[in-house]
C-alpha cells in the first residue's frame, strides 16, 4: 500500500480564487492511502518544495500528488523535488487544478467540487505507479551522411569541425550531387563550381571526413547513437588509393560511344571515365556495363596506360560495416521522367529539353563548351520558349506529374532567360506561366530584372502543344491575361520539369524505419519546431530529401541538421524517456500486431525459452522492446490483441483507475 | 430526476502534444467550459483503448470525447490515424448497443486552439446534457 501526500497549490490567487484549496485537502485526506494532505501558497516556491521535502521524511511517504498549474508546466519541477526528497520522480502525479478548473470554471462550488474529483484520479493513479528509471545508452561518436550532394557535403563539413568523425555515402564516383552539374545560381549569378568546388575539396582534405563514394547503404540496424550500417563499396575496378586521377586512361579507351550521364546523356564518354575534371574523388571508374574487359576478357588498354598500375579487374564489391551515434540523409532530388508528357514532344524531339540539361548546354564544362546551340543540329537558336510547371501543381486526377509545387522553377527559370538573353540579345525568349513565385530574399527583384531589363517576355498561361515541324517546334499556347491563343515557332524549347526524391530515399526509408509523405519526402518530426529531425530517433533530413528546396535553404537546412548531430554526438550517454512500452512475454502470442503499427521500429521478436507445465522447455517468438527507440505512444498497447502490452506511467490500469475515480 | 439539476459525466482523453495544451491554453484565455468535463492525460490519442470507453460508459459516465492533433500533425506521426480508425469501429458498435452516436466523439484540438477546445467542450456538454442519462451500459452494481 502506498502512503501518499497531498498538495495543494493555492498559486496565489490564481487557484484559490475559484477553489476552495482547504476543501479540496481536507478532502483528499479521506481518499485511501493517503496519509498526508496539505495546502500551500506557492507550492513550486522554495518553501513549498521543501515542505514536501519535509513531509515526504516525517510521514514516509512513497509517493505525491500535487494539485497545481498543468504538469506541462511544472511537472519537471515536482518530479525534481521529489528526487530530492529521496523518492522516484515517476512517483509524483499532478492534478491540473489551475488551467484546466479555477481559470475556466467561475463557482466556487463546481470548481472545488472539480478539483477534488481531479485530486482523486490523482491519487488512484498514483496507487498504480511503479518507480521508473531511464534507461542509458552510450553513443558512438561518428556520423554518417547518406548522399554527397551540397547538402551532405554542407552537414558533414559542420559536423567535421565540430571534432567529430563523419562519414559520406555517395553512391555516384563523385560527390558533388545536383549542384555540380549547374551552370550558375540565383539570384547572385555566382557559378555553381566556384562555390560548390572548394567545398568538395574540403570535404576530401578534412581529416575527419572518410568519402566513400560509388557505395550504397546495405543495411541499418540499431538504434540512435548505436547504428549499425552495412556500406556497400562497388568495385570501380580501379585502385583508389594508387589512381592519380591523370585521366590517360579516359583518353585511351576504345569504346567511346557510352552516354555520359554527368551531361544527362547530350555526349558521350568512354568505358573508363572520370565524372567531371573536379571529381572528388578524382580517381577512373570502369563501367563494367560497357567494358570489353570485364565483359568478355578482350582489352585491357587502360592497364596498360596506367603507369600507377591502378587498374584492377578483379575487384570485387566491399562490404564496410560501422557503427554510427547519428544518420543524416542528404539523398537531394531527381527531375521527373517526361514520359506521360507527350503533349510537349520532349521524346520525339532533341530540340525539347529539360532545364537541367539546358544547364549542361550553358555550361562551359558542357557538352558545346558553354555555347547554346541546338541538340538536333548545332544550330544557335533564336526563340527560346521557357515551359514552367511541367509536372509541378499538376491536378491528382491528371494521373501524371505532381501535386505539389517544385519550388525552385520559377527562378532557376528566370536565371536561365535572363542568362540567354544577357549572351545572345537578339535571341526571342518567352517563359510560359501559371503564376511566378518569387518568396526568398532577392528573389522578386531578380525576377523583374528578367522581365523588366532583360526583356524577357512573361506570358501567364499554359502551352498546351508543342509539335516539331522541320526545324521549328510549332508551340501552341494561351495567354490568360490578353485572352488569346498564341502561335510561336521556336527553335528551342526548356520545360521546368518537377522534382522528386531520389529513388534510392524509399528503400532507404525503410532500412531506416523513417516515415516517408505520400510524395517520398521524408517527413521532419514536427513540420514547423522540429524541421531537421526524422520522426526515429537519431536520423535527420538535410536538403531536398524533405521537400523541394533551393541551395541557400539546403545550405540552411544541412546546418540545422549538423548541429543537431553534434548536440547528439557531444553526449556521452543518451537518457531514454522511461515512459515506454513494456511487454508481458507469459501472454504474448507473438503475433506481430504491435511490430506493424510501431512508427519507429522499436518492436522486434525474439525466441525466448519458457518452462512448460511438464517441465519441458519451449522456444516461443514473443515481441521485444527497445526502450531506447521507443517513443511512448502507445499504438502498440490497444493494437495487442492479448494485453501483453503495455505503456509504462500510463498503463491501462492507471488510465482505468482515472476513468473509475471521474466517473464515481 | 429534475432536468435542471442534471449534469451529465464527462470524460475527456487528451493527447499531451496537441488537446492537452489545447486545453490549457483554453485556461490561460479564461475561455470557460462546464466543470462537468474532466480530463485524462494520454501521451497519444492511439493510447485510448476502446475499452477505456466502454469502462466509462459502464461506471456512469454520460459522454466520453477523444481529443487528439489533427490529421498528418500527430506527434508520433500516425497515432492519431489508429485512434481515428479504431474509434470509428468502437463507435458503430456502441451505435449497434443502442448507445446515441452523440454521447461519444473524436476531435482534433491543436495546441493553438484554445478557443476551439473550449467551444467544442461547451457543445458536446450541451449535446449530451439534452440526451439525458446514460443509462444502457451502465453497471448499477458499480452505484452505490
Amino acid at each position: 500500500m502506498q502512503r501518499i501526500g497531498v498538495f495543494v497549490c493555492w498559486c496565489g490567487s490564481n487557484i484559490a480564487a475559484t477553489v476552495d484549496v482547504e476543501a479540496v485537502s481536507q478532502a483528499l485526506k479521506d481518499e485511501p492511502g493517503v496519509v498526508f494532505s496539505t495546502n500551500y501558497q506557492y507550492m513550486c516556491s522554495q518553501a513549498g518544495q521543501d515542505l514536501i521535502k519535509q513531509a515526504v521524511a516525517e510521514h514516509g511517504l512513497t509517493g505525491i500528488v500535487i494539485c497545481s498549474c498543468s504538469p506541462r508546466m511544472h511537472e519537471t519541477t515536482f518530479r525534481r523535488a521529489a528526487a530530492a526528497a529521496g523518492l522516484n520522480p515517476y512517483m509524483v502525479e499532478i492534478a491540473n487544478i489551475r488551467e484546466q478548473c479555477s481559470w475556466v470554471h467561475k463557482d466556487i462550488a463546481l470548481g472545488t467540487q472539480k478539483a477534488i474529483v481531479l485530486g482523486r484520479a490523482a491519487v488512484a493513479k498514483l496507487h498504480l505507479n511503479a518507480p521508473l528509471t531511464p534507461g542509458e545508452t552510450p553513443v558512438t561518436k561518428r556520423a554518417l551522411v547518406i548522399g554527397g550532394g551540397i547538402a551532405g557535403i554542407q552537414t558533414a563539413l559542420d559536423i567535421a569541425d565540430a571534432g567529430f568523425k563523419v562519414d559520406i555515402v555517395e553512391k555516384k564516383p563523385t560527390i558533388g550531387g545536383k549542384m555540380s552539374q549547374l551552370d550558375k545560381t540565383f539570384p547572385t549569378l555566382d557559378c555553381a563550381a566556384c562555390i560548390l568546388t572548394p567545398k568538395m575539396v574540403e570535404a576530401a582534405q578534412n581529416e575527419n571526413i572518410t568519402i566513400y563514394s560509388y557505395s550504397e547503404v546495405e543495411s541499418v540496424g540499431g538504434f540512435v547513437g548505436n547504428f549499425d550500417v552495412t556500406i556497400r563499396k562497388k568495385a570501380r575496378y580501379v585502385n583508389e588509393s594508387i589512381c592519380t586521377g591523370c585521366g590517360l586512361c579516359t583518353e585511351k579507351c576504345p569504346v567511346k560511344n557510352v552516354p555520359n550521364e554527368f551531361n544527362l546523356g547530350m555526349d558521350s564518354r568512354r568505358a573508363v571515365y572520370i565524372p567531371f575534371a573536379q571529381a572528388v574523388p578524382k580517381v577512373a571508374t570502369i563501367d563494367p556495363d560497357y567494358c570489353n574487359m570485364l565483359k568478355n576478357g578482350k582489352c585491357g588498354v587502360c592497364a596498360r596506360v596506367c603507369t600507377a598500375g591502378a587498374i584492377d579487374y578483379k575487384q570485387t564489391d566491399e562490404l564496410i560495416e560501422q557503427k554510427y551515434g547519428a544518420i543524416v540523409v542528404a539523398t537531394g532530388y531527381e527531375p521527373i521522367k517526361l514520359d506521360k508528357f507527350d503533349e510537349f514532344a520532349y521524346n520525339s524531339s532533341p530540340d525539347v529539353i529539360t532545364s537541367l540539361e539546358f544547364e549542361r548546354l550553358t555550361n562551359a564544362a558542357g557538352p558545346t563548351s558553354g555555347k547554346l546551340l541546338r541538340p538536333s543540329d548545332g544550330k544557335h537558336p533564336h526563340r527560346i520558349v521557357f515551359v514552367q510547371c511541367v509536372g509541378s501543381r499538376c491536378a491528382a486526377a491528371a494521373g501524371k506529374g505532381k501535386e505539389y509545387c517544385s519550388k525552385i522553377c520559377c527562378m532557376y527559370t528566370a536565371k536561365q532567360a535572363m542568362l540567354v538573353r544577357d549572351k545572345y540579345p537578339d535571341t526571342e525568349v518567352y517563359v510560359f506561366y501559371i503564376d511566378v513565385r518569387t518568396p526568398g530574399k532577392n528573389f522578386d527583384e531578380f525576377y523583374r530584372r528578367a522581365a523588366e531589363e532583360y526583356g524577357v517576355k512573361y506570358v501567364k498561361g499554359m502551352v498546351g502543344k508543342i509539335s516539331p515541324q522541320g526545324e521549328v517546334l510549332k508551340v501552341q499556347a494561351s495567354d490568360l491575361i490578353a485572352g488569346r491563343q498564341l502561335h510561336i515557332d521556336a527553335d528551342l524549347v526548356v520545360l521546368a520539369a518537377a522534382i522528386e526524391p531520389d529513388r534510392s530515399a524509399r528503400p532507404l526509408a525503410t532500412m531506416l524505419t523513417a516515415s516517408m509523405d505520400t510524395n517520398d519526402f521524408f517527413t521532419e518530426a514536427h513540420p514547423k519546431l522540429r524541421p531537421v529531425e526524422s520522426p526515429t530517433a537519431g536520423v535527420f533530413l538535410s536538403g531536398a530529401c524533405q521537400g523541394p528546396k533551393d541551395i541557400p535553404e539546403t545550405v540552411a537546412q544541412a546546418g540545422a541538421a549538423a548541429a543537431k548531430v553534434i548536440g547528439l554526438l557531444a553526449k556521452d550517454k543518451l537518457t531514454s524517456n522511461p515512459c515506454v512500452a513494456s511487454v508481458d512475454e507469459l501472454m504474448c502470442n507473438g503475433c506481430s500486431s504491435c511490430e506493424r503499427v510501431c512508427p519507429y521500429g522499436a518492436i522486434s521478436y525474439v525466441n525466448k525459452e519458457f518452462r512448460m507445465p511438464d517441465r519441458t522447455v519451449a522456444l516461443r517468438r514473443v515481441a521485444s522492446v527497445n526502450p531506447a527507440v521507443c517513443q511512448g505512444c502507445g499504438a502498440c498497447t490497444v493494437a495487442c490483441m492479448s494485453g501483453a502490452m503495455d505503456l509504462r506511467g500510463f498503463e491501462a490500469k492507471q488510465i482505468i483507475a482515472e476513468v473509475d475515480a471521474i466517473c464515481k | 430526476m429534475q432536468m435542471t439539476d442534471y449534469k451529465p459525466k464527462i470524460v475527456a482523453f487528451c493527447c499531451n502534444w496537441c488537446s492537452y495544451a489545447g486545453a490549457d491554453l483554453a485556461g490561460n484565455n479564461r475561455l470557460s467550459y462546464p466543470a462537468e468535463v474532466k480530463i485524462i492525460r494520454v501521451p497519444c490519442s492511439c493510447r485510448v483503448n476502446p475499452t477505456f470507453i466502454l469502462r466509462a460508459f459502464q461506471r456512469g459516465a454520460d459522454g466520453v470525447i477523444i481529443c487528439g492533433c489533427h490529421p498528418g500533425d500527430c506527434h508520433y506521426t500516425s497515432g492519431n490515424y489508429f485512434a481515428r480508425r479504431r474509434m470509428a469501429l468502437l463507435f458503430s458498435m456502441l451505435d449497434y448497443l443502442g448507445i446515441e452516436r452523440e454521447r461519444t466523439r473524436v476531435e482534433w484540438v491543436s495546441a493553438a486552439e484554445g478557443a476551439k477546445f473550449a467551444a467544442t467542450m461547451n457543445d458536446f456538454v450541451s449535446t449530451v446534457a439534452a440526451l439525458g442519462e446514460n443509462r444502457r451500459l451502465e453497471d448499477l452494481r458499480c452505484k452505490k
